[in-house]
Order: C-alpha cells, then structure tokens, then sequence
C-alpha cells in the first residue's frame, strides 16, 4: 500500500517533470513589438492573459522598426524571433520575398473570423491606428477643416500646415481633396494625387519626419492644422493643448502579427496569433492605449465601454467615416515606385 | 614604436577601415556586381539636388562661421591670459550639450511662437512672425552654431604661433596697426583659416540632426538621403553608394587642400 502509493507519486512526479521540460523546449515564443507605452499596454492587456491561457512563455524583445531585422534574420537561415507585430505592409512584402510564413487560418479561428480587409495570407490585424486632420482650437474655435478639401483650402480656412513627409496617407488625403471617395481611392491614382499635392506645397510650413515632431507642431502652436496620428493629437490635448481633430476622412491605418519564415516555435506562435486576436484581448488593448482593436469583435465584446469606444479609430461608427489603407496597393510595383517619386517631388 | 600603436591600428582596423571596406563593398555587390546604385547617385537628379543643397549649406556655414570665429580667435590672442582662457571656455562649453538638445533650443528660439518672433511682435517691428526655422536658414543658424568651437580652436592655436615682434617690426617701420594687421597678422594665419575652413566643411557635410529637426523636410542633405534610402530600397547598398561618393568628396578636399598645407595642421597638431 505504502509502496503504490509511493509508486504513484513517482511516477506523477516523473510526468510533471516530463511537462515542464516539455514546456521550457517547445512551449514558448519570442514575440516582438514597437517598445515604449505601446508594448506594455499589450503586455498588460493580449501578452500575460494569453501566456496564461496557453500556459507558455512569451519572451519579449522590441525594436522600433523591424523590417531590417526581418530580412537579416531570416537571410540567415536561423531566425531567433517568432512572431513579430509591425506596420502590414512589412507583413506583405515579407511573404511575397518569402520572409514570412503563410497562415493557416484552419488553425486560427479567431483570424478565420475577422472580415477579409483585416487579414492576409501572411498576417492578421492586430491594432489600429488613424492619420487624422487635427487643428488648433485657438485658431479655429468653431468652423474647424473637417475634411481634406478643407485643408487644401488655404482662402477659407488661411493659417500654417504640415503634412508628414512620407506618401503613406498623404497621397490618400490628396486624392480625396480631390473629390475622390475614401472607399474609392484604390487603386491610388498617383499621377492625381502629386498634382494635388504640388497645390498645396507652396502652403506646407513643415513636413514633419516623426511622430514626436507633429505633437510638438501642434502644440507649441507651430502649425493650425496637420495631418498626425490620433493617438499623439489626443495625447497633446491631454496634456492641456487647445487641440482637436476629426475622424472624418481619416487614413485608417494597422499594424499585423506575422511569423518570421522558418520561426523556431511555429506551432506554438501559431497558437499564439490564434489567442492574441481573440476579442476579449483585443478588447482590453484600448483600456490601455489610445489605438484601436485590430478584431473588429472585440466591439461585440461590451468590454469596451461605448464613450470609449467612439474615440478609438476602429469603431466601427469611425471607422466609416475613413480610408482603409491598402497595404496591398503600397506593396505592389505601382506603390513602391509611388513611394519612390515621394523623394523628388519633395526636392522640386 | 610600432608595437606601442598596434592597439590603435587595430582599433582602427576593426571600427574604420573592415565596416567603410564593408559599406564599399555592398554598394557593388548584391546578388553579382552592380553599378546600378551608382547609376542611379549620378542619373537621377534627387541626387544632384542634394549634393548641390549640402555643398551650399556647408559653403555658406564656412564662410559664416569663419566671419564669426575670426573675431574671437583674434581676440582671445591678444588679451592677457586669464580672459584668453574665459573666452575659449565660452567657445567650448556648448560641446557640453548634446547637438539633439541645441537644436530643440533653436527651435524654441526661431519658430513662429518663438523667442525672437515674440520680441520682435512686442517691439511692433514687425506684422507677422518671420519664417526663421523649418527652412534652410534655420538649418544654416543651427549648425553655425554647433560648428563654430572648430572654426575658433585651429584660428586661435595659429595665432598663438605668430610672434608678436614681427607686429611691433611693422609698427616700428612705421605701419598702422590696420596696415602691419593686413601685411603681416592676416597673412600669417592663414593657415589657421585654411584649417578651420576645413574642419567646418567637411564636418558640415555629414550633418544629419540639425537639418532633419530644423530644415521642415525641405532641407534633404546628403546624410539624410542615405537614411532614406535605406528605407526606400530596403538594401544597404543603395545607401552605401551615396555614402561612398561623399566619402570620395571628403577626400577630394583633404587631397586638394593638402596641396596647399600639411594635414597635420588641418588636424590642429602643428
């Protein structure tokens, strides 16, 4: 009796090592994101929730831009990242060079579920964000720019502009100054847009290069209007700045999770894209953060309360009102060599 | 001898010349030997543009630079000790601050809600607030401003070697002082200006910071090119030829510039 019951214990014990060793060899990732605000909001909200669902380990490592690595890693044939969360395109353009490795969507349901524009053979949505028309308050306090043809309208609405020095968004806001619809702009009429864009170069006072730099134009007062990024102009009028913007012809833009070509814990980082856009995780990122659910079910959820929900970019009411970016326009021919005119038409 | 300086050269080995050999080598090769980023640095008229743009901004830094330090070097010669000290501190102490912080300091002083705009606004001089920053002045204020200390230092360190008898010959043969300073101090420290000129030039050649916080995006010079190129074509080696040829610039100018004095005095030694 003793002795079974001693057995038992042995061999219970021998089986819990046996799993935990298990676990420490397969059963963990390496996932890699932006650093900052942004990684812990999502460590608080999608990373620890799910590394405790699926009772694995994340390992977290942080780069600001994590094309380059992507390259040189998988180039190398041994790469020591599995997942990666970074701007779509990179996800797109990596699984065309076959960088990336192509989902199963048979094995993530939560992805499977999520309606086509938010996901791709390489990659699901993960979070949202939106390049906005913002304006001072001080200079408009009621009558604000509310759409691109506003902006581009310097008689009716005089005052100093800034556009970000980069064509993603910009040649969108271009074309819909010219009366095109934002459910109409694909594909980007590139020629149109430039001659759009030479209209109202001359009234441009800066064309920021960083995020930081339009929150600072913003609110030192430097410019009265500018395309930004949502979370940065909410975070200037947060700290006490007459400023505001507007949803309306936004450039609804994502960054996606992707799985580094050859990963070291393929089955495990496949688990884990499943679990990190479920919606109740996604639905926790924005208690957080001001960026928006790359799942559009995690409004179904009711974790996001309503007024919370109308600030974020990706509700669905807001979501309306803008352009989805086409990542898959911006990484064909048409849209790298769009990307490359950028350079001259900003040296002319 | 040798055996003293082999940590340097290795140093030198190992941070210069295998990472520039490097950088040279991917600009020609990707996938077999191309001159296809090479084709593109002297075809494509971005390219033109922003060499010509870096060459004026460094040109006219030079010569901004060398009107302002002249004076200075000039005078912390001809003081007595203890002030010549106080005013090299001067020059000196903005090395303390890092280039990302004077540039922030440029912005809160030039931009349109700035310090000097405000001024001028109060004193009614003028309507509207000047375009003093996010355009190439800004650009060419700022990076004066870094770059004076290495206009002043090799000025200075030439004057110093001037012999002040050679002043008092002059004056004793009966020279004014604005004469003995155009024959005979002018002169003789023109290897100091040589220097200073120089060291400015090629400096400002490179400068990347300044120009991206404080040009609005419209100054593109050279540096910034290379860090977008690496964006735009997702390979080194589009940067690295851009690279390379200001690189060859760069040693263009010390060659020709070496014709007319020893490099070790550009460098500030002799």
């Amino acid at each position: 009796m003793n002795m079974k019951r001693n057995f038992g214990l042995g061999c219970a014990l021998l089986g819990a090592i046996g799993l935990t060793s298990a676990a420490d060899a397969a059963e963990q990732i390496t996932f890699v994101s932006q650093g900052g605000a942004y990684q812990q909001a999502q460590t608080v909200a999608i990373l620890d929730p799910s590394a405790k669902k699926l009772g694995i380990t994340i390992n977290q490592d942080s780069i600001p831009d994590a094309w380059p690595a992507i390259k040189t890693q998988v180039g190398s044939g041994k790469p020591i990242w599995d997942v990666v969360d970074t701007p779509t395109g990179n996800c797109l353009r990596g699984g065309e060079q076959g960088l990336i490795e192509k989902l199963d969507f048979s094995k993530i349901p939560n992805g499977a579920a999520m309606p086509e524009a938010y996901r791709s053979p390489y990659s699901v949505s993960y979070e949202f964000y939106s390049s906005v028309l913002s304006y001072s308050q001080k200079t408009f306090p009621k009558d604000a720019p509310n759409s691109w043809a506003d902006f581009w309208d310097v008689k009716k609405f005089p005052g100093r502009r800034a556009l970000r020095n980069h064509p993603f968004a910009t040649l969108e806001a271009a074309l819909m100054a010219d009366g095109v619809a934002p459910d109409k702009l694909h594909p980007l009429d590139v020629d149109r847009a430039f001659k759009k864009l030479e209209e109202i170069k001359p009234h441009i006072t800066v064309w920021w290069t960083s995020g930081a730099q339009s929150a600072q134009l913003l609110n030192d007062g430097e410019v009265d209007m500018e395309m930004a990024w949502n979370g940065r102009v909410s975070a200037v009028a947060k700290e006490g700045a007459k400023v505001a913007f507007t949803y309306n012809q936004g450039i609804l833009q994502s960054t996606s999770l992707c799985i580094l070509k050859g990963a070291p814990n393929l089955e495990t980082a496949v688990k884990f894209l499943n679990e990190a856009v479920d919606p109740v995780h996604q639905a926790n990122l924005p208690l957080h953060i001001d960026y928006g659910p790359g799942n559009p079910k995690a409004f179904e959820t009711n974790v996001i309360k309503p007024e919370r929900a109308a600030q974020l970019p990706s509700e669905p009411a807001n979501a309306a009102k803008q352009a989805l970016m086409s990542y898959a326009w911006w990484s064909s021919p048409a849209g790298e060599a769009a990307e490359k005119r950028w350079a001259s038409f900003m040296q002319k | 001898m040798l055996a003293l300086v082999s940590p340097a050269l290795l140093v030198i080995l190992a941070l210069i010349v295998l990472p520039v050999g490097w950088l040279a080598w991917q600009s020609i090769y990707h996938d077999g030997f191309t001159l296809e980023n090479y084709r593109r640095v002297f075809t494509e008229d971005v390219y033109w543009r922003s060499f010509a743009l870096t060459f004026e901004i460094s040109l006219a830094v030079t010569v901004i630079a060398l009107l302002l330090g002249y004076p200075v070097a000039y005078l912390a010669n001809s003081v007595p000790k203890g002030w010549s000290i106080l005013i090299l501190s001067l020059v000196v102490l903005p090395f303390w601050t890092s280039v990302l912080v004077r540039a922030y300091a440029w912005l809160a002083l030039l931009q349109r809600t700035g310090v000097i705009n405000q001024f001028l606004r109060y004193l009614d001089a003028i309507s509207e607030p000047l375009a003093l920053v996010h355009n190439t002045f800004g650009t060419v204020v700022a990076t004066v401003h870094i770059l004076l200390p290495f206009m002043v230092l090799p000025l200075y360190a030439t004057m110093q070697k001037i012999p002040n008898d050679l002043m008092q010959a002059g004056a004793s043969l009966g020279a004014s002082p604005s004469l003995t300073f155009m024959r005979v101090f002018l002169p003789l420290s023109l290897p100091g200006v040589l220097a200073g000129c120089t060291m400015v030039f090629v400096l400002c050649l490179g400068f990347y910071i300044t120009p991206e916080l404080l040009g609005g995006g419209r100054t593109v010079m050279v540096s910034m090119l290379v860090s977008r190129n690496v964006e735009l074509y997702n390979q080194f080696g589009a940067a690295s030829a851009v690279a390379v040829v200001l690189l060859l610039s760069v040693l263009a100018i010390f060659f020709v510039v070496s014709r007319f004095i020893s490099l070790d005095r550009v460098l500030g030694q002799k």
